[in-house]
């Protein structure tokens, strides 16, 4: 059995240093202060002041209803291929797809955006609108903003929805229903008592990734507009990288444990959604 | 991942539902009862999404094709090629993802089955441990690289931080992980792995030969998924990247190049999403290929 | 009462139903029996409202209920596994039909604890479906479907997914409940056991067609066709040659022919029996010897193998089988009269009509 043991040791070790180590700097110091003591002044600062205050409010809302826009048109799309027999053209296609948007999205996906939307005569559509009557950046649109951010995360929520939702509505047994048909039941009445109570769990579930992955992702924050934006992830990039002022790093730290507190609980919230689901649907 | 486009959860749960998604869209299935007629809700969604992505994409095709002098052309995809720096940084980064996802299979693949046959009690906290990075947003990681960057003793920041190469893919490498062990783990339990070692270990084969050559062809789809998608993550990460201040990968230099000739960064976006989504698409009709005829039908 | 009136069911290419015509009385339990692909589930679908037919109709009770709603149909359907509601507990499940027809709370909750107490299991009432094994979880399903006092009760294979002996137990309680009930039952199986065992009347289907509906006994004895005689049981062919008399010759025997048209004297035709209608006697100048014997328990299962290298399944009693392998015996035929093929043929179904 010692050999066993041994063969954990690759795994152990690597984590230890490559995912420990900056995590332990990370927490070590979150918690302590300049002379290398125990405190919680960092949290105090992060949590007083409005500059830090205002990127938290932000992340949330704008993940909040990033995710819910998300959700709803990802399980109305997911709704509709689901129908579709599973080596199909339209199934291959939408889940490679989702895939694509869901994963490989950051960058590529705020570029492809600049292109679509950015500022006339830059981007191909609003220059077409504008052409065409409807100025867009006139009205104060601007996809290199906050709302624009939003914008593209509504761009790969929905496919990440979709891939998340799939399975739950494929678990929706055809016999539910003729079984609630046979009985008396109207469509209607079906989804009421049956498809909803059962979906709802799956959907739930969903939602809160939807929302920890909007709140911790910043890759399209960097392409579409930069540091300047008012999120976390961005607050701490320039608290680390800072021009304005120097040595905060232990304020990044401290909005780092923010971050990782608010991922927890919507994890915490997401497990404990999951084991109501996985009850039911034996 | 998260560090791409998305945060901590969908790594985790989106790759393994994605995997199994593709196995299933090559897998075999009973007739069908009755016809669907197209209803009026299912269509509209599916035009509105079609649309809804399909047009910024074709604006993004356009906009590729319009070289710096006004005209059309291919000149921005050309530049990808002669610009030096594109073409170095995109090296750059399609050797850190090789290298990455090598290393994460040699790491995880091992290591899952070494706990499903003979340390199963460790599954709860292997499962535990692979969530961490899905749970510590990349930023966070990277501001405590960051910090380890600018702290440590010289020798480690040589043989450490110098190179994105040797700086950023131990770290990938870890941001892969929650997402190859969930797809990994997948692929192990569809196939009696007890069995086959088994049989492959009274046969006389060493452990490295039954993983090389037994394991490793079962979990071919897992793999390749796993594997694809590091690649993947790797190819479009940019926040741990940017923190730690390298500029020769090629997320970054798109960015860099952004302000200055937008076009060329369009154009690896449009070449990048298009490489994708025909890796994903082909993979379905892969996986479709193994199933074959070993499905075994209840009704 | 139940008629399929020239029902037919067509795939694009594929033809599920090709005209099946056929009544069920009320009170009686029919089972649809045939292999896959035969068309036994359509039949049953078509009659719940869950699919519809390309021509023909459905009557009860001489009304023509084709285009009606399968909710609006009265009818119980019970599916051969996973129908029961996920998020209710047992009782919310059986009283599921009686909420949707607007009953009280207190009242339903009591009628579905009264026919849980039929089925045998009140006590699991509170329990949900997922902590119940396949035997319950299709007692509830019956339950369920009887709650609502349906004119026609349909069951789609129920005992397909459930282990042997649990099959077997079902099988009686849901016969038995039947009875008491006298509900109208139309009941689709592959199992032969089961369909013999519960029917009033067996309707055997192949292709897609009724090859015969009667008795089970009548079934079993005077196969109407050669895919009945082979699907149901186990059945020999035998060589033999039609006589002048319109009576087959085979293995020595003089038999007459259940289905003599179109073959004339002299005929070469291979008579169907089966094993039981066989029997061995000892002779050491017999005409064949014995060349595989398999205990079943309460009979015996011997292989002959004649002289010319044609072999004849017999099944005897355990009581009378005292032969051995390599022993040589002799053949005699029990049966009168045989339902006879061309030789050497699958069974290829002739259009039988619906034998009411």
């Amino acid at each position: 059995m010692g050999g066993a043991w041994l063969g954990m040791a690759p795994f152990t070790v690597y984590v230890l240093i490559f995912l420990g180590l900056p995590l332990y700097e990370v927490i070590h110091g979150a918690f302590t202060s300049d002379a290398d003591q125990l405190t919680l002044h960092n949290f105090s600062t992060i949590f007083s002041s409005s500059e830090y205050w205002i990127p938290l409010k932000n992340s949330l809302i704008l993940s909040a209803w990033t995710a819910g826009l998300g959700a709803v048109l990802g399980t109305w799309l997911a709704a509709a291929v689901v129908a579709t027999p599973h080596g199909s053209m339209l199934r291959r296609v939408v889940s490679s797809a989702s895939g694509v948007l869901a994963y490989f999205g950051g960058v590529a996906l705020a570029f492809m955006l600049i292109a679509a939307y950015g500022r006339p005569p830059g981007g191909v559509l609003t220059t077409w609108l504008k052409d065409i009557g409807i100025d867009l950046y006139a009205q104060g649109f601007n996809i290199s903003s906050l709302f624009g951010v939003g914008i593209a995360y509504v761009f790969f929520q929905v496919p990440l929805m979709v891939i998340l939702i799939t399975p739950a509505l494929e678990g929706l047994r055809p016999q539910w229903q003729e079984a609630a048909e046979s009985l008396g039941a109207s469509k209607l009445e079906y989804a009421r008592h049956v498809a909803v109570p059962v979906m709802t769990p799956p959907f739930l579930g969903a939602l809160l990734v939807l929302f920890g992955n909007a709140f911790a992702a910043y890759a399209t924050v960097l392409a579409l507009v930069g540091v300047t934006v008012p999120l976390v992830p961005a607050a701490i990039e320039a608290a680390i990288n800072g021009n304005v002022l120097v040595n905060q790093d232990r304020i990044a730290f401290a909005l780092g444990v923010e971050m990782i507190l608010v991922v927890s609980i919507v994890m915490v919230f997401y497990w404990m959604v999951q084991r109501r689901a996985r009850r039911w649907l034996q | 991942m998260s560090a791409v486009g998305g945060g901590p959860g969908p790594g985790l749960l989106a790759g393994a539902a994605l995997i199994e998604e593709i196995e299933e869209a090559g897998a075999p299935r009973p007739p069908r009862r009755g016809r669907q007629r197209p209803k009026a809700w299912r269509v509209l969604i599916l035009v509105v999404a079609f649309l809804f992505y399909l047009i910024p994409f074709a604006a993004a095709v356009k906009y590729s094709l319009i070289q710096p002098d006004g005209s059309f052309g291919f000149d921005n995809y050309s530049q990808i090629i002669s610009n030096s720096d594109v073409r170095s940084s995109l090296y750059t980064s399609l050797e850190i993802s090789a290298i990455s996802a090598v290393a994460v299979i040699a790491v995880m693949l091992p290591t899952v089955v070494l706990v499903r046959l003979r340390l199963p009690k460790l599954t709860l906290m292997l499962e535990g441990v692979t969530i961490l990075p899905l749970v510590v947003p990349p930023i966070v990681i990277a501001a405590g690289l960051a910090h380890l960057q600018g702290s440590a003793p010289e020798w480690l920041v040589r043989l450490w931080f110098n190179h994105p190469l040797t700086g950023l893919t131990p770290t990938y490498v870890v941001l892969a992980m929650p997402f190859t062990y969930r797809a990994l783990d997948t692929g192990v339990r569809a196939i009696d792995l007890r069995t086959l070692v088994d049989a492959s270990r009274s046969l006389g084969a060493s452990w490295f030969t039954t993983m090389v050559r037994v394991i490793l062809p079962n979990v071919e789809t897992a793999v390749l998924g796993a594997v694809f998608l590091t690649i993947a993550i790797c190819m479009g990460e940019v926040v741990l990247s940017s923190i730690m201040l390298y500029n020769g990968v090629l997320p970054v230099e798109m960015i860099q190049i952004g302000a200055q000739s937008p076009g060329i960064s369009v154009a690896i976006s449009v070449l990048g999403l298009v490489f994708v989504f025909l890796l994903l698409f082909s993979l379905s009709f892969i996986a479709g290929r193994r199933r074959g005829s070993t499905s075994v039908r209840v009704i | 009462m139940i008629r399929f009136e020239g029902v037919q069911r067509q795939y694009g290419s594929v033809r599920a139903l090709a005209g099946l015509d056929l009544e069920i009385n009320d009170g009686e339990l029919v089972a649809l029996l045939g292999p896959s692909g035969c068309g036994k589930t359509t039949a049953l679908r078509i009659l719940g409202g869950f699919d519809h037919p390309t021509a023909g109709r459905l009557l009860v009770d001489g009304k023509d209920i084709t285009g009606v709603p399968a909710n609006k149909r009265d009818m119980g359907m019970v599916f051969q596994a996973y129908s029961l509601f996920p998020n209710m507990d047992v009782r919310n499940n059986v009283a599921f039909g009686l909420r949707i027809r607007r009953e009280d709370r207190a009242t339903r909750l009591k009628h579905a604890d009264d026919l849980l107490e039929l089925v045998g299991l009140v006590e699991h009432a509170d329990r949900y479906p997922h902590q119940l094994s396949g035997g319950q979880q299709q007692r509830v399903a019956i339950a369920r479907a009887l709650a609502i006092e349906p004119k026609v009760l349909l069951l789609d294979e129920p005992l397909s997914a459930l282990d042997a002996r649990v099959r077997a137990q079902l099988r009686v309680e849901i016969r038995n409940l039947q009875q008491r009930l006298g509900i109208t039952t139309l009941f689709v199986t592959h199992d032969q056991s089961e369909a013999l065992s519960m029917a009033d009347r067996v309707g055997v289907m192949y292709a897609g067609r009724l090859e015969q509906l009667d008795t089970p006994e009548n079934v079993y004895r005077k196969p109407a066709t050669q895919f009945v005689a082979e699907f149901v049981g186990a059945m020999n062919r035998l060589p033999g040659r039609v006589g002048d008399a319109g009576e087959v010759q085979v293995l020595g025997q003089r038999l007459n022919m259940l289905n003599p048209e179109g073959r004339g004297p002299g005929a070469a035709v291979d008579a169907l029996l089966r094993p039981e209608a066989v029997s061995v006697v000892r002779d050491s100048a017999g005409a064949g010897e014995i060349t595989q014997r398999t205990f079943l328990g309460a009979s015996v299962r011997l292989e002959v193998t004649l002289d010319g290298g044609q072999r004849v399944l017999v099944e005897a009693s355990s009581h009378d089988a005292g032969v051995t392998v390599g022993s040589r015996v002799g053949l005699k035929i029990l049966a009168e009269a045989v339902v006879v093929a061309d030789p050497g043929t699958v069974a290829a179904p002739e259009a039988v009509p619906a034998v009411v």
